[in-house]
């Protein structure tokens, strides 16, 4: 994991103080809270429904378990003795005093964290692949990239104040599992035929109130030319993005409007003049940062069998357990999607558990997932019951990954400002449906995502079944899409008819699953039959 | 207006800034006036005459302005480049690094405040068009 230098350390710090004293200005009347808005939302202070939330960045979703423990720490001293998970790999405080904001970052600064522009119209907190480092079918770790990433987008002073927020993503392998594509930038590592490290760039993909799938503007961006070529994509957004209405500002628009061929001429030809500029660090201080990633020293000569004997063991292994780049180990993903809990959160003592589980089992390393839930990524196979059973015991061992329950929620109306509907009670009523495992088994991979606002928080656009809460008349109302993938075959669910009620929305759900049952052909995800029928069988069995 | 803030030894400069569409027409003019819409690269080939270049910020959150400075500076522009507008304490650093070296605020800016947030940070991690060196040069040597 990356370490923090003297330098790291002391701008964390520099920002904790600059923070205390905008917060004493507002505390104090001297600021009003429309002149303190902008500031707070540099930092990751929303004023939400009932509260201050307070989101912590966790870059590219890395933490370690000193990290982990300190987020314990904080639910359990300032807030309710629990945090929520995000889509962006970050944790929200719901319940947080203004009063406390400057000494909570100043707690997480001890530890190498911060909420630096985890929100407003800047660079957004870099994510990443949750099995970067482990996954057998990466080219490299795609950590180092985004951590030099981190540093360059960090107070970048050109871009503080871009017509929209801005979403980057990188990965390295042909698996998408962190949605590239549906960010303002996604980038790929791969290598071209001489072997040689670079990136397939794509911009101008997002969610929100108008979902589009990111083109390629770069295919193979040489890596010496990484920053010079981040300046001048965001230099042409900066200058051209739209600022007349902010529901059109996202790149997305601009790349929209211009076309995929005219923005990348004004990149191209930006990337002339800024690659003169010398802004791209030497090679050495990319290799100063990959060497935190170096893999850890895993033990050799253990064994792949493991005893299946006990069937409920067998069952999280089997959907909860992932292959490993290194022979005799594994890698655990922990459900934060019990049944009748709120996707996302995990408590004060939930998080120390899995805090000592890395510690003990997986080289001191945890990751989040944009789907909300928790990994270790490192652990030796002969482990895995034992890790088991202590998860099982914290009411953290559900083993429904990527299963109908496993669910990405948005905090929706119970919590958030903007939202429509709610969506955590929909979220449970569904996993409640299918509280069945053998059911749910029988059923696959099924994503299901659920918003409570066009803003899309939730992904619905990128769930193979995605549904929206919306205000009809003052009534809580549910659209409900078929066929988004979130995955390396990009695509944005569509809307399959009209809403329902949240009970009617649950029926909806069902109905269409036994559907699928029933035209299935061998191997065929739901989301496999519902591109190959496509949406006829599902209407007529659902509004039929 | 609040208070002008300058970077600057040299006199202010006396001429009030022309639109660029006039500054374009006319041949004689010293100082001109970019709205945050027009194209600061126009500006290029006139530098060598410019003295004062004042950039207009209607809005605090319109960031063109950011660009615009870091162009003209990195084209070499050394002439006084001013923000001009809903310039907020915030705002003074980022700009201050994208080559900004004069300020006309609408609300006069506290001055210890100002002072107190340019040497906030130590450290930057870019390189743009000030002088401090990013913090990958330090470490690199």
């Amino acid at each position: 994991m990356y370490k923090y230098d003297e330098y790291d350390q002391s701008i964390v710090e520099a920002r904790v103080e600059e923070f205390r004293e905008q917060a004493e200005r507002r505390l104090s009347g001297e600021l009003s809270e429309d002149q303190f808005k902008p500031l707070r939302l540099m930092n990751g202070l929303y004023l939400q429904l009932h509260a201050y939330m307070l989101r912590i960045a966790i870059p590219y979703g890395t933490l370690s378990s000193r990290q982990m423990r300190m987020l314990a720490h904080i639910a359990r001293k300032y807030d309710r003795d629990y945090g929520h998970f995000t889509t962006r790999q970050n944790l929200q405080y719901n319940w947080i005093k203004l009063e406390d904001a400057a000494d909570i970052l100043a707690e997480l600064a001890t530890v190498e964290m911060h909420a630096i522009q985890t929100s407003g119209n800047c660079i957004r907190n870099i994510s990443s692949d949750q099995f970067a480092g482990a996954a057998a079918d990466e080219v490299t770790d795609p950590r180092p990239w985004a951590e030099l990433l981190r540093q360059w987008s960090t107070f970048h002073p050109e871009f503080t104040y871009l017509p929209r927020k801005f979403k980057i993503a990188v990965i390295a392998s042909e698996e998408d599992r962190a949605a590239v594509k549906l960010h303002d930038i996604g980038l790929q590592i791969r290598r071209n035929e001489a072997g040689e490290v670079g990136f397939r760039v794509f911009v101008g993909g997002g969610m929100g109130r108008t979902p589009m799938i990111a083109p390629l503007i770069r295919d193979f961006l040489p890596k010496e030319d990484f920053l010079s070529y981040m300046e001048a994509c965001l230099r042409v957004y900066n200058r051209y993005g739209r600022r007349d209405n902010m529901y059109k500002a996202r790149i997305k628009i601009l790349i929209h409007e211009l076309g995929a061929d005219e923005y990348r001429r004004q990149v191209e030809e930006e990337f002339l003049h800024v690659k003169t500029l010398g802004l791209d660090p030497p090679a050495g201080e990319f290799e100063r940062i990959a060497a935190f990633f170096a893999p850890p020293a895993y033990e050799t000569g253990l064994p792949d069998e493991i005893d299946l004997s006990d069937p409920d063991f067998a069952s999280w292994v089997e959907q909860n357990v992932h292959a490993h780049k290194q022979p005799g180990h594994a890698i655990v993903t922990i459900s934060l999607k019990p049944v009748g809990g709120i996707p996302g959160d995990a408590s004060s003592a939930q998080m120390d558990l899995m805090a000592d589980l890395a510690e003990q089992y997986s080289f001191d390393e945890l990751r989040v997932t944009h789907a909300q839930n928790i990994v270790l990524p490192h652990v030796a196979k002969r482990d895995l019951h034992t890790i088991w059973k202590k998860l099982d015991a914290a009411g953290l061992a559900t083993p429904n990954l990527d299963l109908v329950s496993d669910i990405i929620a948005c905090p929706g109306l119970d919590y958030c400002s903007l939202a429509n509907a709610r969506s955590i009670p929909v979220a449970q009523k569904i996993a409640q449906r299918f509280a069945s495992l053998d059911r749910q088994r029988d059923l696959g991979e099924v994503k299901l995502k659920i918003s409570g606002c066009i803003n899309a928080c939730g992904h619905h656009h990128a769930g193979h079944i995605g549904i929206l809460g919306v205000d009809r008349k003052g009534e809580e109302n549910y659209q409900l899409s078929f066929g988004g993938s979130g995955a390396e075959d990009t695509s944005i669910a569509k809307i399959i008819g009209p809403g329902f009620s949240e009970d009617g929305v649950v029926d909806a759900v069902e109905k269409a699953l036994e559907t699928y049952r029933e035209l299935r052909t061998e191997g065929e995800r739901f989301l496999d039959t519902y591109r190959r029928v496509g949406l006829a069988p599902f209407k007529e069995a659902i509004y039929g | 207006m609040g208070d002008a803030i300058r970077f600057r030894d040299d006199e202010p400069h006396e001429e009030p800034a022309v639109t660029l569409d006039a500054f374009l027409g006319q041949s004689n003019a010293t100082a001109v006036r970019l709205e945050p819409d027009e194209d600061a690269r126009a500006l290029l080939p006139h530098l060598d005459r410019l003295s004062l270049i004042e950039v207009a910020f209607p809005k605090f959150r319109d960031g063109r302005g950011y660009s615009a400075a870091r162009i003209l500076r990195e084209a070499g522009y050394t002439g006084e480049l001013r923000a001009a507008g809903d310039v907020l304490l915030d705002q003074i650093v980022p700009m201050r690094r994208c080559g900004f070296d004069s300020f006309a605020p609408e609300t006069t800016l506290d001055l210890e405040a100002v002072e107190r947030a340019l040497y906030r940070y130590d450290y930057v991690y870019q390189k743009t068009v000030d002088i401090r060196p990013p913090v990958w040069r330090i470490r690199n040597g």
